[in-house]
């Protein structure tokens, strides 16, 4: 493989989960950084620039952590796809640069010596040296070095910036001599089932036509799951049947040797690991005694202090993502306001614009720019929670309660945070390394009831609930609701892991690594990408989304429905007061003077009357108003009649919208908050205008609590659904809107039923 | 036995782990094989999963898992 010269070298970082990998990536690349995903799974990929000591300028792969080349899920099988060119850069990388914590020398050793095998040019990082250091461990890399063929290894400490000179240095060399490291001597019996597998697979293809590299071959014998996706090998399916008969004679012979095919190649790398550090590592820290880790453990862990101690963790971070987002989104909410009373004067003239500019384009950028306030503080939390070593401390005490339904305690986090916001706590699943636990975690976060449904909840309560029942039933009203969610979460999630995604039993190996005082540079940095990532690849669909509706409830917006609507309105204020309506065109006349003339910026109350109306009626004239009244029987058997499925589907790109659009056809205005006492009024008062139910009123009990549970378990948070199809993909983005508005109605439908059942309507 | 009879604190000896699923490979590929001391660490409160230490290192597994790892218990 000649190295094409117009090409930048191609460098990958591979190693073990927390051996300082990605604190090695941020050192070798600075600011130079870009985040991806790998086609087809939802791996971050992350790649940047270096540039080598003689000015070369290098592009550096941080490939996801791993124990193992072993590869027993598609997310575990790109590191080795990569490894040879098949996905991601297309093409082999120029050199393999392992990063081994040298407090865990042998392990991470195994794995290096995994990928030699691969025979890429090659070079080691003993990074964690300062805490070797403390730990007086010595390691003799020259000897070291020696004895893996010459390969350079290096001792560094990412975290301090140490040794990154050196490694820039040496690698500069592994480029130009291309040496790779020395490969494990097989025993007997795994070399012949190499050979044979090689060579069977040589005469299927046309006498060689292709050899296949040894890594792939010792995949394929040495996987309990070696067909985690699709065929390992490109070709036609018919003859998989003897590529599986070739790898079991392959494995036979190595069954034949006395070793179990299946834990050969663990023990082998192992030994033979083992014996390239005998006598270069030297370790003058006394056996036994406890460690501070463990020492910490003793308390961490236990069982009645540690679980208070991760309660009240829990609990910080969830108020700060509740409560304390809610100030920073208070400031964005006042600039966006600002922003769009000061260009508004400009815009007098020309009220579509007006109303783009302001309800469109600055609600759509207010409308994702304030989750970023959540997403900081939760992206702060998270990294703090996973650079002290505590995350795996807390998946480890919450484990059993998610271990039932192929989850695992690692789901723990962001689904508490799903009760605060669904956007963030689906970007935070991130953390969760088994790809199906996470699809399962993102597809339940937004059943959790989040902060945007509570204005739903405390408008119904306090308008129906409480009035009709008292205050106790409206708190229990409220509490149930919280409840909705997660109820329904747990059978959908049996269902998904049992029926759609057929996990028997999941493993759940977690190394519990030693804990650690987290540098505020590294939290700094993942919330600032947290953020940027999240405008860049959500930013757009969300934006887009708040304007498509805002154009839906807007046009057509004819002149024709506003003198129409300020005819009635002035006729049946002339029916109700006895005022002629030539008195009434002249109060208003004078209104609108009097305000002219003090420069007031309230309209009086006349005028505000009659513009509420406006609003109402074009609301009600708009397309979304149309489409609403024509689906109303589609929510009929739930008791909405065609304002509360206006409210319902003007909800669908923000669920708190319901509030102001109910506000709106009240003839309210959009101010009308969730306490307002005037919309409580309003709506407490009005009837069915027709059909079997006319003169009964709409909210009833059935049909309130109906509304409420329909928000409980619907989807409607366009917010939401964009990061799940970035994170996830758009599949699982539309199967989790239909699934659960498909719930939302029938729970609100049988709601209704139920209480006409029970004689409530 | 397997590694979740044993007391917390109690050390042992791997003499065998049957190898023929994912999950099995992925403890030996962390280094737990025969002939490896272990220590059970300690129990998660809820009875799930447990704590395991060997070769200088902490790991959590699940019962289910550590069933097939059979150990010899020292001392
Ligand atoms: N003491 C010390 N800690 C380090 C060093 N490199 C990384 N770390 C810490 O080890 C943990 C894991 O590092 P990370 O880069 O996320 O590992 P990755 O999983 O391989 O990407 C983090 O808490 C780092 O801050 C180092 O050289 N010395
Ligand atoms: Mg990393």
């Amino acid at each position: 493989m000649a190295k094409a010269p117009s090409r930048a070298p191609l460098v990958a970082l591979i190693g073990n989960p927390n051996a300082g990998k990605s604190t090695l990536f941020n050192a070798l690349t600075g600011l130079r950084q870009r985040i991806g995903n790998y086609p087809g799974v939802t791996v971050e990929r992350k790649s940047g620039w270096m540039t080598l000591p003689d000015g070369e300028r290098v592009e550096v792969l941080d490939l996801p952590g791993l124990y193992s080349l072993a590869a027993s899920s598609p997310d575990e099988r790109i590191v080795i796809d990569t490894l040879c060119g098949r996905i991601g850069a297309e093409r082999i990388p120029d050199a393999v640069v392992c990063v081994v914590d040298c407090t865990n020398l042998l392990r991470n050793l195994f794995l290096a010596s995994q990928v030699a095998e691969l025979g890429i040019p090659m070079m080691l990082v003993l990074n964690q040296a300062d805490v070797a250091r403390k730990r007086g461990v010595e390691i003799d890399t020259g000897r070291f070095s020696e004895r893996l063929g010459g390969i350079p290894v290096v001792p560094a400490s990412a975290w301090h910036g140490e040794g990154i000179a050196s490694l820039k240095g040496a690698l500069a060399g592994v480029l130009e001599k291309r040496t790779p490291m020395r490969r494990i001597l097989w025993n007997e019996g795994v070399a012949e089932a190499l050979r044979i597998l090689r060579e069977g697979l040589m005469r299927e293809k046309d006498g060689g036509a292709a050899a296949v590299p040894d890594a792939m071959l010792q995949r394929m014998i040495f996987d309990a799951t070696p067909d985690p996706g699709g065929g390992w090998l490109d070709g036609p399916a018919q003859a998989h049947t003897g590529r599986r008969r070739l790898v079991l004679a392959a494995r036979e012979r190595i069954r034949h040797a006395g070793l179990n095919p299946f834990a050969a190649e663990a023990v082998l790398h192992y030994e033979r690991m083992g014996a390239v550090i005998e006598g270069i590592v030297v370790e003058r820290a006394k056996e036994g005694g406890h460690t501070f880790s463990q020492r910490l453990d003793e308390v961490l862990l236990s069982r009645i202090l540690g679980t208070a101690i991760l309660l009240v963790a829990m609990a910080g971070m969830f108020a700060s993502v509740f409560w304390l987002a809610e100030i920073p989104k208070g400031w964005l909410e006042t600039l966006f306001a600002g922003i769009g009373a000061g260009i508004e004067p400009w815009m007098e003239e020309m009220p579509a614009l007006r109303s783009l500019v302001i309800e469109g384009v600055i609600g759509g950028v207010g409308a994702f720019m304030s989750f970023l306030p959540q997403i900081l503080i939760l992206f702060f939390f998270i990294t703090l929670l996973e650079n002290t070593g505590y995350m795996a401390r807390a998946a480890f005490l919450m484990d059993r309660l998610f271990s039932w339904c192929g989850l695992n305690g690692k789901c723990f986090v962001p689904m508490l945070s799903g009760y605060a916001c669904a956007v963030p706590s689906v970007l935070a699943t991130r953390t969760i390394e088994d790809p199906r636990a996470r699809v399962i975690t993102i597809f339940l976060i937004p059943f959790m009831s989040c902060s945007a449904r509570l204005p739903v909840y405390t408008l119904m309560t306090t308008a129906f609930v409480v009035p009709q029942a008292g205050a106790f039933k409206g708190a229990m009203v409220m509490v149930g609701m919280y409840l909705v969610g997660l109820v329904v979460a747990i059978p959908v999630a049996w269902v998904l892991t049992r029926v759609v995604l057929r996990i028997r039993v999941r493993s759940f190996v977690l190394e519990l690594p030693r804990y650690q005082i987290p540098r505020a540079r590294d939290v700094l940095w993942r919330m600032w990408q947290a953020g940027a990532e999240f405008v860049k690849r959500a930013g757009t669909i969300i934006f887009a989304i708040t304007v498509i509706v805002w154009a839906l409830l807007y046009f057509p917006h004819t002149t024709e429905t506003a003198v129409t609507t300020r005819k009635v309105f002035i006729e049946e204020l002339s029916g109700s007061t006895g005022k002629t309506p030539g008195q009434i065109e002249a109060a208003l006349a004078e209104e609108s003077a009097t305000a002219r003339q003090d420069g007031a910026t309230e309209a009086g109350p006349l005028t505000k009357a009659l513009e509420h109306r406006v609003s109402a009626a074009h609301i009600e004239d708009s397309y979304l108003g149309r489409f609403g009244k024509a689906v109303q029987p589609v929510f009929a058997p739930a008791g909405f009649d065609w304002k509360i499925t206006v409210g319902v589907l003007a909800s669908f790109p923000a669920r708190e919208v319901i509030v102001s659009t109910l506000g709106i056809t009240y003839s309210l205005g959009a101010e009308a908050g969730a306490d307002s006492d005037a919309l409580h009024a309003a709506m407490a008062k009005s009837t069915w205008k027709s059909g079997p139910r006319a003169g009964a009123p709409i909210f009833t009990i059935p049909v309130v609590m109906g509304i409420m549970v329909f928000f409980a378990l619907c989807s409607q948070c366009g917010a939401t659904l964009a990061v799940i199809a970035k994170e996830a993909g758009w599949r699982w983005a539309a199967a989790s809107f239909v699934c659960m508005t498909t719930l939302a109605w029938l729970a609100a439908v049988a709601c209704y039923q139920a209480g006409r059942l029970l004689g409530c309507a | 036995m397997d590694i979740s009879s044993l007391k917390v604190g109690q050390r042992a000896r791997v003499v065998h782990l049957h190898a023929s699923q994912p999950a099995e490979q992925r403890l030996m590929a962390l280094g737990l094989m025969p002939g490896v001391i272990v220590r059970l660490a300690r129990v998660a409160p809820l009875g799930d999963p447990i704590a395991i230490e060997f070769r200088g290192q902490c790991v959590s597994m699940r019962k289910r898992e550590a069933g097939v790892v059979e150990v010899e218990p020292l001392g």
